[in-house]
């Protein structure tokens, strides 16, 4: 195995799914479809690469690597992909592999591009106790989901936009149904609802043992983001949220969640300092 | 080619090259194709022989000893239909060799259909190969030919765009359902009116899956007689505002002078299925769908022009490509050409 630092695994990860990203375009361009079984296996090298990046960085700061504004952002971006592996070849949702790499190549570069958010790094942040490092993990899989539910969503607007205004080639040829695609937004809304309540019920156990430790500001934007997508779900079984407004809540609600990141993320203590990364000697 | 005696011809007439009322005269009904068969198998000279025999086009696929072999077939088709050899020339088209080939493969590709790169010509190849085997009138030469081209006919299709677009108004309306709804197994559809596009429209539907439908006309016994004829339900149209919430797809295909879906009906079937998408496929002239209700959310309306518009777009993008999948035919003609020669042994 080469030598080398989780920063620059994270590189090579994130550069594959760039090439995912490039590739889709050209075939987008040359009104072709692009190959599932081409776009999944970039994807996965890159899925691969990012994992073994984030288990360097685990090893580092002794647990989840999700301490500062680049871990949150690449364990995001690592969970989106998680579930597109999964669920792309299950609904085989064309265009999904093409947006997910866009997304997850947009967190991981940003996240690379900018030190600031790499300069501090926490170190055994959850003291050990597995139970809260299952919370965090399991809230940040929850915005994964999201991130997939707002390409979806997306997906969804621009079939929605295609079929309406007549435009059927390019791109838009190339999109799953409207009603498969509100089927998954629907399941992915349930999905990333239950697991961020997952969450919150595990982290308000250790919240409850030890009250004058929570970071309010933490607790005050999770159960927002929370609410906000229940009361979403909520509206759309009930069919009042649905179709295109729904699909644009969806993207909207994604971006808030993801701005949310950093405010919560600042307002920690501040804790020891250490190495912006490491390598595996 | 070391003998030109011995040769892979192809002789025989389509839509390109005879007007339809040769055409109609040149088709090799199905009484008529035993007997044909058995004279075939009584002229010398004819090593091996496929006919492929279809609305357009009938051809005949072979290996001959002699010229005299070729001449000898022509005579028996011709005695057979009751033509002339000369009419038949005249409507005819011969071509030998890497020629031959390539004229099959364009023809499985879908090059050489009158609905540019449809796709059931290559079943109807298959198809004439198979009957062949049957009959024990394929050999080494036609096994080789055949079968490469359906590798490469799939080939042509998987590289070049020449069938991808419908190019039917039926058919662009059921792809533009297959965009809202993915699968139409379990989408129900309703078509208003018996006229002929509409029929069209419901057996385009049919033939993808759609399991569902119901016809709804003015007169009751005309619904019924089209709903019996489709295996489908008839709906008294005066209950077509009530239901029309339940169904996902309607054709509008009446001869009405007004409009026979209004915004109001639309908003009303809408609160049945809101989640659900409703897809009104306008066919009617005057129109039978009020164009305000495409402005409503989840619903989704083509006029027959819309359609048109799109058949002809998919049109233009498969002609653009013909001159690339001609490149990849002429190609893979000369490769299979080298191995009939080499298979030959420098004897064919």
């Amino acid at each position: 195995m080469p030598d080398l630092t989780d920063r620059t695994w994270l590189w090579f990860a994130t550069a594959f799914y760039l090439a995912g990203f490039v590739l889709g375009t050209i075939a987008l361009l040359r009104e072709r479809r692009q190959s599932m079984a081409v776009t999944y296996a970039i994807v996965l090298a890159g899925f691969v690469i990012q994992t073994f990046g984030l288990y360097q960085r685990g090893l580092a700061v002794k647990g989840c690597p999700l301490g500062n504004t680049f871990e949150i952002f690449q364990f995001t971006a690592w969970s989106a992909i998680a579930l597109y592996l999964v669920i792309g070849p299950t609904f085989r949702l064309s265009l999904l592999g093409y947006f997910t790499s866009m997304l997850s190549a947009a967190l991981t570069a940003v996240s690379l591009a900018i030190p600031a958010w790499d300069a501090t790094r926490r170190v055994g942040i959850f003291g050990g106790n597995p139970w809260i490092e299952f919370h965090a993990a399991l809230a940040l899989f929850s915005y994964g989901v999201f991130a997939l539910l707002a390409l979806t969503s997306i997906m969804y607007l621009l079939q929605v936009f295609s079929l309406k205004k007549h435009r059927l080639h390019g791109l838009f040829a190339f999109l799953p149904s409207i009603r498969d695609l509100d089927h998954i937004n629907l399941r992915l809304l349930v999905a990333g609802v239950l697991i961020l309540t997952a969450s919150i019920a595990v982290g308000s156990v250790y919240w409850l043992q030890d009250i004058d430790k929570v970071n309010l500001a933490k607790i005050v934007t999770t159960v927002a983001v929370w609410a906000a997508y229940a009361l979403v779900l909520s509206l759309r079984l009930k069919a009042v949220l649905i179709s295109k407004r729904l699909a644009w809540t969806c993207v909207v609600l994604f971006a808030a969640a993801l701005l949310s990141l950093k405010p919560v993320n600042s307002s920690r203590p501040p804790l020891p300092d250490a190495p912006v990364s490491t390598s595996l000697r | 080619m070391s003998d030109p005696a011995i040769t892979f011809f192809l002789i025989g007439a389509s839509h390109d090259t005879a007007p339809l009322e040769v055409r109609e005269r040149l088709a090799l009904t199905a009484d008529k194709v035993e007997s044909f068969h058995a004279a075939l198998s009584a002229l010398p000279g004819l090593r091996e022989i496929a006919l492929l025999n279809t609305c357009n086009r009938v051809e005949f696929y072979g290996v001959a000893e002699t010229p005299d072999a070729l001449t000898r077939l022509q005579e028996t088709f011709c005695t057979f239909q009751g033509l002339t050899t000369d009419a038949f020339a005249s409507a005819s088209r011969q071509a030998h060799g890497r020629a031959a080939i390539e004229h099959l493969l364009s023809v499985a590709c879908g090059i050489e259909s009158q609905m540019l790169g449809e796709t059931e010509i290559l079943g109807q190849v298959k198809d004439a190969y198979a009957e062949a085997l049957t009959r024990r009138t394929a050999g080494p030469v036609l096994n080789r030919v055949f079968q490469k081209t359906f590798q490469y006919a799939k080939h042509v299709r998987s590289h070049t765009a020449i069938n991808e677009g419908q190019i039917s108004i039926a058919n662009v309306a059921v792809d533009l359902a297959l965009k809202i709804f993915g699968d139409l197994s379990s989408t129900r559809i309703l078509l208003l009116g018996a006229g002929d596009i509409g029929e069209k429209t419901a057996k385009a539907f049919q033939s993808r899956g759609a399991a569902s439908l119901t016809v709804a006309s003015r007169t009751l016994g005309r619904a019924m007689e089209l709903a019996t004829s489709f295996g489908a339900t008839a709906l008294p149209w005066e209950h077509v505002t009530a239901q029309l919430g339940d169904y996902s797809v309607v054709v509008g295909s009446t001869a009405a002078p007004d409009t026979v879906v209004s915004t109001a009906d639309v908003v009303a079937a809408m609160k049945k299925r809101p989640a659900d998408p409703l897809f009104f496929i306008d066919l009617a002239l005057p129109r039978d769908i009020d164009a305000a209700v495409a402005k409503l959310d989840n619903v989704f309306l083509y006029n027959l022009d819309d359609l048109a518009k799109i058949a002809k777009e998919n049109l233009a993008a498969r002609t653009a490509q013909v001159g690339r999948a001609r490149i990849i035919v002429g190609d893979k003609a000369e490769t299979i050409w080298k191995q009939i020669e080499a298979q030959a042994g420098g004897g064919f």
